[in-house]
């Protein structure tokens, strides 16, 4: 029993540790990831910018449905 | 059951003619279905829905003979609302509401349900490509939303195949929470708060603001988060059809998948009892629009026994449940596609806990919300700003070359779960494992001698007899390929189907 004890408590250390490693690494990848995102982002609105409709107000101001289910 | 169940999508889609506000959109929802009609199916007869009980059969007779001829651009008033094709892959186009309406064929996996869903949006921009070469047309655009950001506003329905014995009692009681909160996931994005969308802001879904009552029967207004329509379209003593109106219509593939994915497995653990805890809500529709108005993902719904929690901690509350409901029913033994919606809702709800914004690829309102706030960190403009409302318009505009949805998905930038090969063959062919293959086959090699035809009936006219030939389709599950595919294979006209389906070949 002893033994099987030690034993799990040294798995929950490392598990810990590897646990601390993966945030550490988490929060690098998150700053990354809003970095990357934003430069994407950028050049994803300059696509748009293409592609929408001219004079956006008169466009959504006619824009009237019927209702529906 | 797990995922696996018959089931489809039905959504009318947003029309317009820019440049003519004052468009009737009957007459251009009408030109939008003829369009395709005309294209697609120009020398066969038009077969009609079959309205089996309001008409009885000998009224099916020739009906609309003198149609085939009319262009569409010369219909009237008087017949505007007839507006309706069947499809070869099963589905039914048609007028509803003022709205172009894609009913998708019935399917038996939320994969499935994607891609015949995706095939409708392939169907209606092929529509209105159509509509505009009609010499004197306007081009017509459509759009797969749910609001004019004017009080008005339109349906995108899920249909799931049900147990008749499933108390119904218990399909509110453990699927009103479940709806409230699965906007997170399924959500469209909206630009504008309450349903003139006068109120300044962004929120979650599209169709939230709509909803007043939590049971009714009702549709079009004093709209209920749980719907009691009873029109099983099959053996109502066996069946009933759950008739879901309060989901948004999406673009994202992933966010239809866990939608109909989710739902059936909840709907599941309803049917085999296995769900017991009560997740009932104090407030269901204000917690509604509360969870709506919050893109941040931080609103407490306040449940019954007093406990708080988020809509994505109610959410994974109902995932622990079929964790364990799969587990306990299929171990080992269970088929991928549950165990991938299992695990993509998993994923989906600890990103949207750590961050909602990491779901920019996956999700709809994320995706939009991204946009958004890119433009109005970029250009400085403020909620009521209206390039940020057409940005919500034009989101779901259903052309690839103006579509933003479409845009994104080109660039690599969405998550897609089909490949457009399979799409585009669903835009023709029906699914193989449900009676929707035995009506779009027929559809396709008996088109002139089909009469009429709807969820559970194709009607024949066959030369030679005197009244039409009904073939009841009253099993979802039958009609299939492996059950009919040889038969249709070998019958070169309606004539022999009829002739080997009566024993009388």
């Amino acid at each position: 029993m002893a033994t099987k004890d030690t034993g799990g408590q040294r798995q929950t250390t490392r598990r810990a540790e590897e646990t601390e490693e993966t945030e550490a690494q988490s929060a690098e990848e998150v700053r990354e990831r809003h970095e990357k995102l934003s430069d994407d982002v950028d050049a994803i609105l300059d696509e748009i910018d293409e592609v929408l409709e001219e004079n956006a107000e008169e466009f959504v101001r006619s824009y009237v449905q019927k209702g529906g289910e | 059951m797990s995922v696996l169940r018959v089931m489809g999508t039905e959504t009318e889609y947003g029309i317009a003619v820019p440049g003519q506000p004052g468009a009737n959109a009957m007459v251009t929802s009408s030109q939008i279905v003829n369009a395709y009609q005309a294209a697609t199916a120009a020398r066969a007869r038009r077969a009609r829905w079959d309205f089996e009980e309001e008409n009885p059969l000998r009224d099916a007779r020739g009906f609309d003979l003198a149609r085939e001829a009319a262009d569409s651009s010369q219909l009237t008033d008087e017949d505007l609302g007839l507006a309706n094709v069947i499809l070869t892959n099963g589905a039914r186009l048609y007028v509803d509401h003022a709205h172009p309406e894609y009913s998708a064929p019935e399917c038996t996996n939320p994969l499935s349900v994607v891609i015949w869903d995706k095939a409708g949006e392939r169907i209606m921009a092929e529509a209105a490509g159509r509509a505009a070469t009609v010499p004197g047309s306007s081009g017509i655009q459509l759009y797969k939303n749910n609001t004019d950001n004017k009080g008005a506003s339109y349906g995108c329905h899920e249909n799931y195949l049900m147990r008749r014995a499933t108390p119904f009692a218990d399909i509110v009681r453990y699927l009103t929470p479940f709806f409230v909160s699965r906007q997170v996931v399924c959500g469209a994005g909206r630009v504008g708060i309450g349903a003139d969308g006068r109120g300044s802001g962004f929120q979650i879904s599209q169709r939230a603001d709509f909803f007043e009552v939590e049971v009714g029967l009702e549709t079009t207004l004093k709209r209920p988060i749980i719907n009691t329509r009873d029109e099983p379209h099959a053996d109502p003593e066996k069946y009933r059809r759950l008739h879901v109106i309060i989901g948004d219509a999406n673009m994202s593939e992933v966010a239809t998948y866990l939608k109909v994915g989710t739902t059936a497995l909840v709907l599941a653990m309803i049917e085999d009892k296995f769900i017991n805890v009560d997740l009932s809500l104090e407030a269901a529709v204000a917690d509604l629009r509360a969870v709506s108005h919050d893109p941040s993902c931080k609103y407490l719904v306040t449940l019954r026994d007093g406990r708080k929690m988020t809509a994505v901690q109610l959410q994974t509350e109902y995932l622990e449940h079929a964790r364990k409901y799969v587990e306990d029913k299929y171990g080992t033994d269970v088929d991928d596609l549950t165990t991938d919606v299992l695990d993509r809702w998993e994923s989906m709800l600890n990103r949207l806990a750590d961050d909602p914004m990491q779901l920019s690829r996956e999700l709809d309102w994320v995706a939009k919300l991204e946009i958004l706030e890119g433009y109005r960190t970029r250009d400085g403009l403020g909620w009521d700003h209206p390039r940020l409302q057409l940005v919500d318009l034009q989101y779901s505009d259903v052309r690839p070359e103006r579509g933003l949805y479409n845009r994104l998905a080109a660039r690599g930038r969405m998550v897609r779960l089909t490949d457009e090969d399979a799409v585009t063959w669903a835009i023709d062919n029906p699914p193989e494992d449900t009676r929707a293959y035995f009506r779009g086959r027929c559809l396709r090699q008996y088109a002139d001698s089909v009469a009429a035809a709807s969820w559970d009936s194709v009607i024949f006219d066959i030369p030679g007899r005197e009244s039409l030939q009904r073939v009841p389709t009253l099993e979802p599950l039958r009609g299939t390929r492996a059950h009919v595919g040889e038969l249709l294979d070998r019958c070169r006209t309606a004539g022999e189907l009829v002739a080997a389906l009566t024993g009388q070949d």
